[in-house]
């Protein structure tokens, strides 16, 4: 029997070592997810949520590598796990949709063939019984008409389709985690609020915990049940969905509500949005303490002096800000080997 | 009200793309990207123009500049059909209506430095003389916001905010009237966002300029659009004042794409009423209404005439059976 969460990250460091420097692209990331909850990460561009999502499957191209950290998932760390035995997990135990669609598929081969293709790869089943499987998930994720669609080249499917169909192929094989890296982003209005509510259903049915990862808070506020909130490689802020948005902490969770355009909006006539001045700085050589410090409107001649360190302000609301009562860790030189065998 | 006057009149504009098959040979089949589209932009405001991909918004755009030849109808700017111009004569045109892209990146010179980016429109339309030239390539670049050391650098070393600011500022440069912006912050963080929306509305005050934005974030449109339309499979289905629109939506269309937006706050989960099926090819598009594929409400004569934009409260059009 396996109690606790489900997975556990613990101080993952993923770090690049580029010819120009060393990049911190995650830096000491905690979190869990429980059986059948959504935790959604949330950062922009660059800000480490991707890397994130591919140290857990140890799929970092080089010249990234996993230098820090455990990976806990069903009570074994990943990071000490032998490649062939992760192969086994990958796919079968905890599956990834990526945003486009179209570049995880194979465009010479069926669509069928290749959801059927995950069953062969994990089970012994002959491949008539795979194919019907396939076409028998086609169904559950709502593909019509799923014995001729099975039959058709990617290409011939809509892009909501060809969504529905990498979700097919991920949950073939009953995984505890879907890890969902900006599944809707790539797709129309009206097309995401249909895989949301796909994704919605399945978790249900499958029990299934998920990792959703997003830059777009409108998914997030719509689908997770916690949210961590990433910025330059750390998580700066962590707390169940209500906790933020009713009562954000960190200044740049508090800045990124603020410039979201609202649909709902009160008052009349065209009004300003509020941005978040400057820009995300750039995670080559970072220095040290808090990287939003220069875009920070709550600044404190501390912040840069060491690593903020996290917090919880409220029961499960974990912050890393020192305007909030963070203590800071002086900067130290810190160790960089390799995790992985 | 001071902006009642017609800056722009488009009426039933067309644009039908050939599409040959297999070796070419026989007669082609039409892509009806724009298929009778009319409106008007007055002076001053900003059109927002949204709807999903393939509904004809940005070949609408680019058809209103001519950076793609219009099928058919009329594009009336500042009391002249742009559609009759001679190429030359276009050209004199353009110095009052620019454009900026969505990918900031793409759309500009990877070899030219920031000035001289921002010099070129001023070159070929012979614009001052080059010391008043550089001149104005400084004041651009102050009234977008980035600093004069960017005159020398290229564009791959700025970010993709400031690549946006660049290209705003080559629109203005020649000081234009109206500006299509086409998706000029999709591209963009969240936090980047709001700063290139804000830029955009601040220029358009200090110097009256007129807008066309197309988007496919409603909620973006709602905080600077005067008014909005949407489009569905190249024609206008609903256009109206925003808050009308967003507060009153008549289309069904229109309706699913509002309710479609996911609302950031848990505690509005919404409930929906899902759209069917998948969005027909614009190849064939469905006789009569062409959203009554997917419409909960399709009544039988949706099926056989075209509905027309009709005016159902002063300022408030809808092409739909229903309303």
């Amino acid at each position: 029997m396996i109690t606790g969460p489900l997975l556990e990250v613990r101080d993952l460091r993923t770090y690049f070592f580029t010819d120009r420097g060393l990049v911190r692209a995650v830096d000491g990331v905690s979190f869990s997810i429980a059986r059948g909850r959504t935790l959604g990460l949330v950062g922009e561009s660059g800000c480490g949520k991707s890397v994130t999502a591919l140290s857990l499957l140890r799929l970092v191209p080089p010249p990234g590598r996993l230098v820090g950290g455990e990976i806990l998932f069903e009570g074994r760390n990943l990071c000490e796990m032998a490649e062939e035995e992760m192969r086994r997990l990958r796919g079968a135990r905890l599956a990834m949709i990526f945003q486009d669609p179209m570049s995880a598929l194979n465009p010479v081969l069926t669509v069928g063939f290749q959801i059927a293709e995950a069953v062969l790869a994990h089970e012994r089943v002959s491949r008539r019984e795979a194919f019907e499987r396939a076409i028998e998930m086609m169904r559950a994720v709502a593909i019509p008409d799923p014995e001729r669609r099975a039959r058709s080249y990617p290409h011939e499917l809509s892009g909501g389709l060809r969504q529905r169909a990498l979700i097919a192929m991920a949950l073939i094989c009953r995984p505890a985690l879907l890890i969902a890296d900006e599944p809707t982003t790539a797709l129309d209005v009206t097309i995401q609020a249909e895989i949301l509510d796909l994704l919605a259903r399945l978790r249900e049915e499958f029990h299934l915990a998920m990792l959703l990862i997003t830059h777009d808070l409108g998914v997030v506020a719509q689908t997770a049940d916690e949210v961590a909130i990433m910025y330059a490689g750390r998580i700066v802020e962590y707390a169940p969905v209500r906790e933020i948005f009713h009562n954000p902490q960190h200044p740049y969770t508090r800045g990124l509500l603020r410039c979201v355009p609202r649909l709902v909006a009160s008052g009349e006539g065209p009004r300003r949005l509020e941005a978040i001045e400057g820009t995300v700085p750039n995670l080559l050589n970072l220095p040290p303490g808090c990287p939003f410090a220069d875009r920070c409107s709550e600044v404190q001649p501390t912040c840069r002096e060491g690593d903020v360190e996290m917090i919880e302000i409220a029961p499960a609301h974990l912050v890393r800000c020192v305007a909030r009562g963070s203590p800071i860790r002086p900067a130290a030189a810190r160790v960089v080997h390799s995790a992985v065998p | 009200m001071s902006m009642t006057e017609a800056l722009l009149v488009v009426k039933d504009l067309k644009k039908y793309f050939p599409v040959r098959r297999g070796l070419g040979f026989g007669k082609p089949a039409w892509v009806r990207a724009v298929d009778g589209v009319s409106f008007t932009i007055r002076e001053g405001e900003t059109l927002g123009l949204v709807g999903e991909s393939g509904c004809g918004k940005t070949t609408t755009g680019r058809c209103l500049l001519r950076l793609i030849e219009p099928t058919a109808g009329e594009v009336w700017f500042d009391g002249t059909d742009l559609l009759q111009l001679s190429k030359r004569k276009l050209r004199a045109q353009r110095r009052h209506m620019q454009i900026i892209f969505q990918d900031p990146y793409a759309s500009l010179n990877p070899r030219m430095t920031v000035g001289e980016i921002l010099e070129e429109p001023l070159r070929i339309h012979r614009v001052g003389t080059p010391s008043e030239r550089r001149a104005r390539v400084r004041e651009l670049l102050a009234e977008v916001g980035l600093p004069m050391d960017a005159l020398a650098r290229y564009p791959h070393e700025f970010s993709g905010g400031q690549r946006q600011r660049i290209g705003i500022a080559r629109a203005l440069a020649l000081r234009p009237k109206f500006i299509v912006a086409d998706e000029p912050v999709s591209a963009l963080d969240v936090s980047i966002q709001a700063q290139i929306v804000n830029l955009l509305q601040d220029l358009q005050q200090r110097h009256g300029l007129t807008y066309l934005f197309i988007s496919h974030g409603l909620a973006l449109v709602r905080h600077l659009a005067t008014r909005v339309g949407v489009m569905y499979l190249g024609r206008l289905v609903e256009i109206a004042p925003t808050e009308m629109l967003y507060r009153h939506p008549l289309h069904p269309y229109t309706r699913a794409l509002l309710q479609a937006v996911p609302e950031p706050d848990p505690d509005v989960r919404g409930q929906r009423v899902p759209l069917r099926g998948e969005l027909p090819s614009p190849l064939h598009p469905p006789s009569g209404c062409r959203f009554h594929t997917r419409c909960p409400f399709v009544m039988t004569e949706c099926r056989e005439a075209e509905p027309e934009l009709r005016e159902v409260a002063p300022g408030h059009f809808v092409a739909c059976f229903l309303v």
